[in-house]
C-alpha cells in the first residue's frame, strides 16, 4: 500500500502482496508469507483443475452450491470449517516453532522464525479463524446436518435464507483467506481491542479485513439462529414434544437462541469499530469522548455466550454417542435438559470476567466470578451424568468414544483451569498470560472439536452411505488428544511463570524447555490433521466394504436411524408419528420397525436457486471493496444485494414436487435390501458384516 | 395443528388451507424473532448512548441543550405514531377484503407519513451538523447519530419494503404470501413506533430534564 | 491420573526456585510479597477443592471403561436405568456445596486483594505511565522520574497509580501483585508491597504492537537504607521534561530511546529528574475535553495524542 488511493482501485496497487516483502527483504518470515500466498493460489487452481478435469463443475453447481437442502448445507459447512481448519492448525504450528526460536534480549531486535508483525497477524487470524470460521462452521454445519432429521423434518422452517447464511459464512472465510495473499490481516487478536485497532495506530487494511470478515459472517449466523429457533419450534414432526427431542436438538435450541441474542453485540461492536475507522467516529478512540471500555463490554456481551454457542452442541453430541455406544439409555435427561437450558441463560451474566483488570471496584468483580462458577455447575452434572449413561453398560471403545474419554479427561482439566480463572484475585495474575490460552485451548478442542469429530464420526454414515475407518478414526484421536496434551500443557506452566500471550519475543531461558514440548505437540496436531484426512480417503477408497445402506450402523435411537443410508434428498418417505423419546428405539423394541408406510404422497422440497450463492458473490465483493476502499464496487454490491433481495421477492417460487410413485420406488427398495439383509450383533459393528441394518432384539437404550 | 381457530384470522389463508396457515405461523413467528435480535441491537445502542452522555463523552462538543430540538421532535413523533395508526387501515382492508386498491391507498398513505418523519429528522440531522454537532465531534454524538440514524434507516427500509409491498401487489396480487408479508411488514412498522418511544423518551428528554 | 500427575508436576516445577538465572524473578508462585503470597495460596486451595469433583472423572472413566467394555464385560448391565432420585441429588447436591464454599472463598480475597485497597498507612506514592513498548516511573514526592524501573522499599505499601499516554496496556509484576488495565485519560491503581528483598520482573501484558515482547522493567525491592542511596544515586543527568517526554513517547523500546535521547543505547535503568510535579495529571488531562475549550491546547502538549512521528533522520533533515 502506498501512494494515493485510486478512483478506480482504491488503495490496492501492486504492492500488496507478500512477493513484495520477499523481494525486499529474504527471510525465514517473508519466506513463510509469500509461501503460505503461494499456497492459497497453487491450491485455487488445483481445485479449479481438478473440477475442470473431473466434469466437476456441473454437478457441484446444480447439486450442491444451489442446493438448499440443509443436509447438503451442513456438509458444506463441514468441509469448509476443514479446510479453514488447516490453515488454523499450519498457522498454530508456526506460531509454536517461532516461540521456540524467540528466545532474545531486551536490547536486541526479535528474532525467530517470523517477524513480531507476522507473528501478530499469525495469532489474529489462528483466533478469527478457528473461532468464526472452524468451530462455527462445524457446529452449524452439523446441526443443519442432524437437526432436521432428528426432529422428523424434511428442512429447516427457512431453506433458501440457510443457504443465504451459508454464503455468507463462506464470504466472510473468503475475505480472511484473501488476505494471505493481499495485503495484511490485523494485528490485534481476535478480539481486535481499540484503540489499538482504532485508525491511529492500525491504520492500513488489515483491521478492515477482520472488521468485515465478522460483519458479514455474523449477520449470516444469525440468520441461522433464526432459521434452527423457528425449525424447532414450528417443524417438529407430530407427537415430537419437546422433551421428546434427542438432547442434540435442546442444544442446538439453545445455541440458536444464543445466537439470535448473542450476534447482535457483535454486529454492533464492529460496526462502531467500523464506523471510528472509516467516517471518524468517536466510539473507542482515546480522545474526544471515546471509551475502549465500552468495546470491551460490548464485545464481551456477546463473546462469552459465544464460548457456550460453541460448547453445546459438543455436549449434544456426546449425550447421543455416550448412550448410543454404551448400548444403554441416556441417564437423567430431564436433568441434562435443565442444565443446558440454565448454562444458556446463565452464560449472558458473566461476560464481565474477561476483563475482571479493568479497574471496576471489587464487588462487581465478586458477582460476576460467582456467577461464573455457577457455570460450573451445570457442566459438572452433565458430565457425571454421561458417566452415569456408561456405567452398568456394554461400551465399545470406537473413535467417537475415544474422542469422548479424551474429553473427559481433558476437559475436566479446562474446567479446574476455568473455576482458576473464575477468582478474580488469581485472574489478576493469570489473565492475559499463556495459562489464560492453555484454558481455552482446553475447553474449545477438547470439547468442541472433539465433539464435532466425533459427531462427524458417528453421523457420516448417514451422509454418504459408508462408514469412516475405526481404527484409523480411533488413530487420529488418540493423535488429537496427545498433540493436545503436549501443546497446552506447557503453556499452563509457562502462563504461571508469567509468560504472556502473544509474546513475539521472551528473555527467560527457563521458558525454552516448555517451548520445544509445545511444538513438538503442534507437530503432532498436524499429525492428527492428515490422519483424519487420511481417514476420509482410506474410507472412500473402502466405501463398498464400509456401506451401511440399511442406515442403523450403531443400533441407534433416534429418528435418524430409520431412514436408508446415505439419505434421500427428502429424507423421511413419509413424516413418522412420533410415540416416545427415541422413538425409533422404542419402534425396535417394538418389533418390525421396518415396516413400510401405509400410503405414500407427493413430497414438496424447496427449489434449487442461485440465490444465496448471488448474495454471497455480491457480500465478498462488498467486503473487498470495503477494505481497499474501492467505493463505486462497494456501492455497486450492496445495491445489487438489495435489488436481489427485492426481485426474489417479487417472483412466486414453485416448490419442487417429486412425485409419490418415485418416493415408494425407492423406499419399496430400501425396505427391501433391509428384508433380506442378515441383521448383525454389536460384535460385528466394525467388520464388513455391518450392512447397516442391526439386531434389533439387541437394542437396549 | 389441534385448533385452527384464531390462527391469524386477520389474514384470510382460506379456513381449510392448513399447510399455508402452517407456513405463515413459521414465517410470522422468525420475524418476531428477528425484530427481538434487532431489539438487542437497539438496546446494547441505548446503553451505550447512556454510557456517552457525560462530560468526559460529550468532550467540549455541543451538547443535548445546545442541539435538540424538542419541537421538530415532536412532529417527528406525530407523523410515526399516525403512521402506526394507518397501517391499521392496511390490517383491516385485508381483513375485509377491500381489495388491492384500498390496500395500495393505506399502504401509501403509511410510506407518506413515513416519508414525512424522515424529512424533519434529516433537517434536525443537517441543522444540528451546521451547529457543530457532527458525529465526529465527540463520543456522545458518535452515538446519538448512530442510534437515531440507524432508527431513520429501519423507518426508511419500512418505506422501501412498503413500496416493494405495493409492486408484489400489482404485479402478483394479494395472494397468500403477499398477505403474511404485509402482517410481517405491519409488526415491523409498529416495532419503530416501539424504538421511537424510547428514543423519545431517553434520548431527548433524558438529557433535557 | 498421568495428566492429574503431569499438572501437578508442571506446577511444582513452575514453582521450583528459578535456579542458576534466577536474578529476576517472574512468577507469582515464587512470591516478594504479601500479596503475590496470597494469590497463589489461593491458588493452591483451589485446586485442593475442586480436585473433589474431578478426581471422581479422573479416576472413574478409566475404570468404567475398563469393567464395563463391550469386548469383556465385568459388570452388571442395566441399559433401562435412566434415573435414580439419590443420585440427582448427589450429582447437583455435590457441585452446588463446593460452588458455594469456593464462592465464599473467592468474594474473602477478592475483597481482601482488591487492588485499590492500601496496603497500610503512608504508602509510597509512584505514577506509572505506559508508553508503546516502555514504562515511565514517577516518584513526585522524591522528584525523580525513572523508565523501566521501579524501585521500592521493602515493607513500605506502595500505591502506585497507571494511566497510559498511548493504547491500553496491562501493567502485571508477577511476585508482587496482580495486573490492572491502564489506559488513557483514566487512571488505575495498584496497592502492594514487598517482604524480601529482590528483583521481580514486571511487564506489560496487553499487546501492543511489535515491541511488545520487549516492554519489561525491573522491580526491585531494596531494603529502606539501600532504597535511600538509590534515591539519591546517580541519575542520567536528563530532566523530564516536555521535550524528553515527547521522545520518550515514541514508539521504541527503551534501548533506542536512551540513543534517541543522545545516551548510551543499553538496556541499564534511565533514571532522570523531574520536570514538573504534575506530569502524571497533564497526561491524564491531555485527553479531556470538557468544555469551553479552554484546555484544549493541552490536547498538543507533551507529546499530544495519537500515534507519535518516529524519529528524524538527522541526515535527511
Amino acid at each position: 500500500m502506498s501512494g494515493q488511493s485510486s478512483p478506480t482501485f482504491g488503495n490496492l496497487d501492486w504492492e500488496v502482496t507478500p512477493y513484495t516483502d520477499l523481494l525486499e527483504h529474504v527471510n525465514s518470515s517473508t519466506i513463510i508469507g509469500a509461501g503460505a500466498a503461494s499456497v492459497l493460489v497453487l491450491g485455487a487452481f488445483a481445485g479449479i483443475a481438478l473440477l475442470t478435469y473431473m466434469r466437476w463443475w456441473k454437478p457441484l453447481f446444480r447439486d450442491w452450491l444451489t442446493s438448499a437442502d440443509a443436509k447438503k448445507i451442513g456438509i458444506m459447512y463441514i468441509a469448509l470449517a476443514l479446510v479453514m481448519m488447516a490453515r488454523g492448525i499450519i498457522e498454530g504450528l508456526v506460531m509454536r516453532a517461532h516461540q521456540a526460536t524467540a528466545l532474545g534480549a531486551l536490547d536486541k531486535a526479535e528474532t525467530g522464525l517470523v517477524a513480531p508483525d507476522h507473528f501478530a497477524q499469525l495469532f489474529s487470524t489462528h483466533g478469527t479463524i478457528m473461532i468464526f470460521f472452524v468451530a462455527m462452521p462445524l457446529l452449524i454445519g452439523l446441526i443443519n446436518f442432524v437437526l432436521p432429521q432428528q426432529l422428523g423434518a424434511r428442512d429447516m422452517a427457512f431453506p433458501v435464507l440457510n443457504q443465504v447464511s451459508l454464503g455468507l459464512t463462506a464470504a466472510g472465510a473468503g475475505l480472511v483467506m484473501v488476505s494471505l495473499l493481499i495485503g495484511d490481516f490485523g494485528t490485534g487478536g481476535w478480539t481486535m481491542y481499540p484503540p489499538y485497532t482504532g485508525l491511529d495506530y492500525s491504520p492500513g487494511e488489515g483491521v478492515d479485513y477482520w472488521l468485515w470478515a465478522i460483519l458479514i459472517s455474523g449477520v449470516g449466523s444469525t440468520l441461522t439462529g433464526m432459521n434452527f429457533a423457528v425449525t424447532i419450534f414450528k417443524s417438529r414432526a407430530p407427537g415430537m414434544h419437546l422433551m421428546r427431542m434427542p438432547l442434540f436438538c435442546w442444544t442446538s435450541l439453545c445455541v440458536a437462541i444464543m445466537l439470535i441474542y448473542a450476534m447482535p453485540a457483535l454486529t454492533v461492536s464492529s460496526a462502531m469499530l467500523a464506523l471510528d475507522r472509516y467516517a471518524g467516529f468517536h466510539f473507542f478512540t482515546n480522545a474526544s469522548g471515546g471509551n475502549m471500555m465500552n468495546y470491551a463490554n460490548i464485545f464481551w456481551m456477546f463473546g462469552h455466550p459465544e464460548v457456550y454457542i460453541l460448547i453445546l452442541p459438543a455436549f449434544g453430541v456426546f449425550s447421543e454417542i455416550s448412550s448410543t455406544y454404551s448400548g444403554k439409555r441416556l441417564y437423567g435427561y430431564t436433568s441434562l435438559v435443565i442444565a443446558s437450558m440454565s448454562i444458556a441463560v446463565v452464560s449472558f451474566m458473566v461476560w464481565l470476567h474477561h476483563f475482571f483488570t479493568m479497574g471496576q471496584s471489587a464487588g462487581v468483580n465478586i458477582a460476576f466470578g460467582i456467577a461464573t462458577m455457577i457455570i460450573g455447575i451445570p457442566t459438572g452434572v452433565k458430565i457425571y451424568d454421561w458417566m452415569a449413561t456408561m456405567w452398568r453398560g456394554r461400551v465399545r471403545i470406537t473413535a467417537p468414544v475415544v474422542y469422548l474419554v479424551g474429553f473427559f479427561l481433558l476437559f475436566v482439566i479446562g474446567g479446574l483451569s476455568g473455576i482458576i480463572l473464575a477468582n478474580p484475585s488469581i485472574d489478576y495474575q493469570v489473565h492475559n498470560t499463556t495459562f489464560l490460552v492453555a484454558h481455552f485451548h482446553n475447553v474449545i478442542i477438547p470439547g468442541v472439536l472433539y465433539g464435532m469429530l466425533a459427531g462427524v464420526h458417528y453421523w457420516f454414515p448417514k451422509a454418504f452411505g459408508f462408514r469412516l475407518d475405526e481404527s484409523w478414526g480411533r488413530r487420529t484421536a488418540l493423535l488429537f488428544v496427545g498433540g493436545f496434551i503436549f501443546t497446552f500443557m506447557p503453556l499452563y506452566v509457562l502462563g504461571l511463570m508469567g509468560l504472556p500471550r502473544r509474546s513475539p519475543t521472551f528473555q527467560d531461558p527457563d521458558f525454552l524447555p516448555w517451548m520445544y514440548i509445545a511444538s513438538f505437540g503442534a507437530v503432532l496436531m498436524l499429525a492428527a490433521l492428515f490422519c483424519l484426512l487420511w481417514t476420509f480417503w482410506k474410507s472412500y477408497r473402502h466405501r463398498m466394504s464400509l456401506s451401511v445402506p440399511g442406515g442403523d450402523p450403531w443400533n441407534g435411537s433416534s429418528l435418524e436411524w430409520s431412514t436408508p443410508a446415505p439419505v434421500p434428498e427428502w429424507t423421511f418417505a413419509s413424516i413418522p408419528k412420533v410415540q416416545a423419546r427415541g422413538d425409533w428405539g422404542e419402534t425396535k423394541r417394538a418389533g418390525d420397525p421396518w415396516r413400510a408406510p401405509d400410503s405414500y404422497a407427493d413430497i414438496e422440497m424447496p427449489a434449487n436457486t442461485a440465490h444465496g450463492l448471488i448474495i454471497a458473490g455480491m457480500a465478498f465483493a462488498l467486503g473487498f471493496a470495503m477494505v481497499w476502499h474501492i467505493w463505486w464496487l462497494a456501492a455497486l454490491s450492496f445495491f445489487a444485494i438489495t435489488a436481489a433481495l427485492i426481485w426474489r421477492g417479487m417472483r412466486v417460487i414453485e416448490p419442487r414436487i417429486i412425485p409419490a410413485r418415485q418416493v415408494e420406488e425407492e423406499d419399496r427398495r430400501f425396505r427391501e435390501y433391509v428384508a433380506g439383509a442378515t441383521p448383525i450383533t454389536r460384535a460385528d459393528e466394525e467388520s464388513e458384516r455391518n450392512r447397516g441394518v442391526p439386531d434389533c432384539s439387541e437394542f437396549a437404550g | 395443528m389441534s385448533s385452527n381457530n384464531g390462527l391469524y384470522p386477520g389474514l384470510n389463508l382460506g379456513s381449510v388451507h392448513d399447510e399455508a396457515h402452517q407456513q405463515a405461523e413459521a414465517t410470522v413467528f422468525g420475524f418476531w424473532v428477528f425484530l427481538m435480535s434487532d431489539l438487542i441491537i437497539f438496546g446494547i445502542l441505548f446503553a451505550s448512548y447512556a454510557s456517552y452522555l457525560n462530560p468526559i463523552g460529550m468532550a467540549g462538543a455541543p451538547g443535548p441543550q445546545a442541539l435538540f430540538n424538542l419541537k421538530s421532535v415532536a412532529i417527528q413523533t406525530a407523523f410515526l405514531l399516525f403512521g402506526g395508526v394507518a397501517y391499521a387501515g392496511v390490517s383491516l382492508s385485508m381483513k375485509y377484503d377491500h381489495g388491492a386498491k384500498k390496500l395500495i391507498g393505506w399502504l401509501l398513505i403509511c410510506a407518506l407519513l413515513g416519508g414525512g418523519f424522515l424529512f424533519f429528522e434529516i433537517s434536525d440531522f443537517i441543522d444540528q451538523a451546521a451547529k457543530g454537532g457532527k458525529p465526529q465531534a465527540s463520543g456522545w454524538l458518535s452515538s446519538y447519530w448512530l442510534l437515531v440514524g440507524l432508527h431513520g434507516f429501519h423507518v426508511f427500509s419500512g418505506i422501501v419494503w412498503i413500496l416493494a409491498m405495493v409492486g408484489q401487489i400489482l404485479t402478483r396480487g394479494v395472494d397468500d404470501v403477499v398477505k403474511v408479508r404485509l402482517s410481517m411488514l405491519g409488526v415491523f412498522w409498529h416495532f419503530l413506533d416501539l424504538i421511537w418511544v424510547g428514543i423519545f423518551s431517553f434520548v431527548f428528554l433524558v438529557p433535557l430534564a | 491420573m498421568f495428566l492429574l500427575a503431569g499438572m501437578t508436576a508442571a506446577i511444582a516445577l513452575a514453582m521450583a526456585p528459578a535456579s542458576a538465572h534466577g536474578v529476576v524473578e517472574d512468577s507469582f508462585l515464587q512470591p516478594m510479597g504479601p500479596v503475590a503470597a496470597e494469590q497463589s495460596k489461593h491458588l493452591l486451595r483451589v485446586i485442593g477443592i475442586t480436585m473433589i469433583v474431578i478426581l471422581p472423572v479422573l479416576i472413574g472413566v478409566p475404570l468404567i471403561l475398563w469393567r464395563y467394555r463391550y469386548r469383556k464385560p465385568r459388570g452388571a448391565y442395566s441399559p433401562e436405568w435412566e434415573y435414580s432420585e439419590k443420585l440427582e441429588y448427589a450429582l447437583w447436591g455435590v457441585p452446588v456445596l463446593i460452588v458455594i464454599v469456593l464462592a465464599g472463598w473467592l468474594w474473602h480475597s477478592t475483597a481482601k486483594l482488591d487492588p485499590y485497597q492500601q496496603l497500610g498507612p503512608d504508602p509510597l506514592q509512584v505514577q506509572a505511565i505506559g508508553l508503546d513498548w516502555k514504562w515511565v516511573f514517577i516518584y513526585p514526592e522524591q522528584g525523580i522520574a525513572t523508565v523501566d524501573e521501579l524501585a521500592i522499599p521493602v515493607g513500605r505499601p506502595v500505591q502506585l497509580m497507571l494511566t497510559t499516554d498511548t493504547v491500553m496496556q496491562s501493567m502485571l509484576i508477577a511476585p508482587l501483585t496482580g495486573q490492572i488495565y491502564a489506559m488513557p485519560g483514566m487512571s488505575t491503581q495498584l496497592n502492594f508491597s514487598a517482604s524480601r528483598a529482590g528483583t521481580a520482573e514486571g511487564e506489560n501484558t496487553q499487546f501492543n504492537g511489535s515491541g511488545f515482547g520487549r516492554q519489561k522493567f525491573k522491580v526491585r525491592a531494596l531494603d529502606p537504607d539501600e532504597f535511600d542511596r538509590w534515591l539519591d544515586g546517580p541519575d542520567s543527568g536528563l530532566t523530564l521534561d516536555e521535550a524528553t517526554y515527547a521522545t520518550l513517547r515514541r514508539q521504541s523500546v527503551l534501548a533506542d530511546a536512551k540513543s534517541d535521547l543522545g545516551l548510551e543505547r543499553s538496556t541499564g535503568p534511565l533514571v532522570m529528574s523531574l520536570g514538573a510535579r504534575d506530569v502524571f495529571d497533564r497526561v491524564i488531562g491531555k485527553y479531556h475535553r470538557t468544555g469551553n475549550g479552554e484546555n484544549a491546547a493541552d490536547a498538543e502538549a507533551w507529546g499530544g495524542i495519537g500515534l507519535p512521528a518516529p524519529a528524524k533522520q538527522e541526515s535527511g533533515q
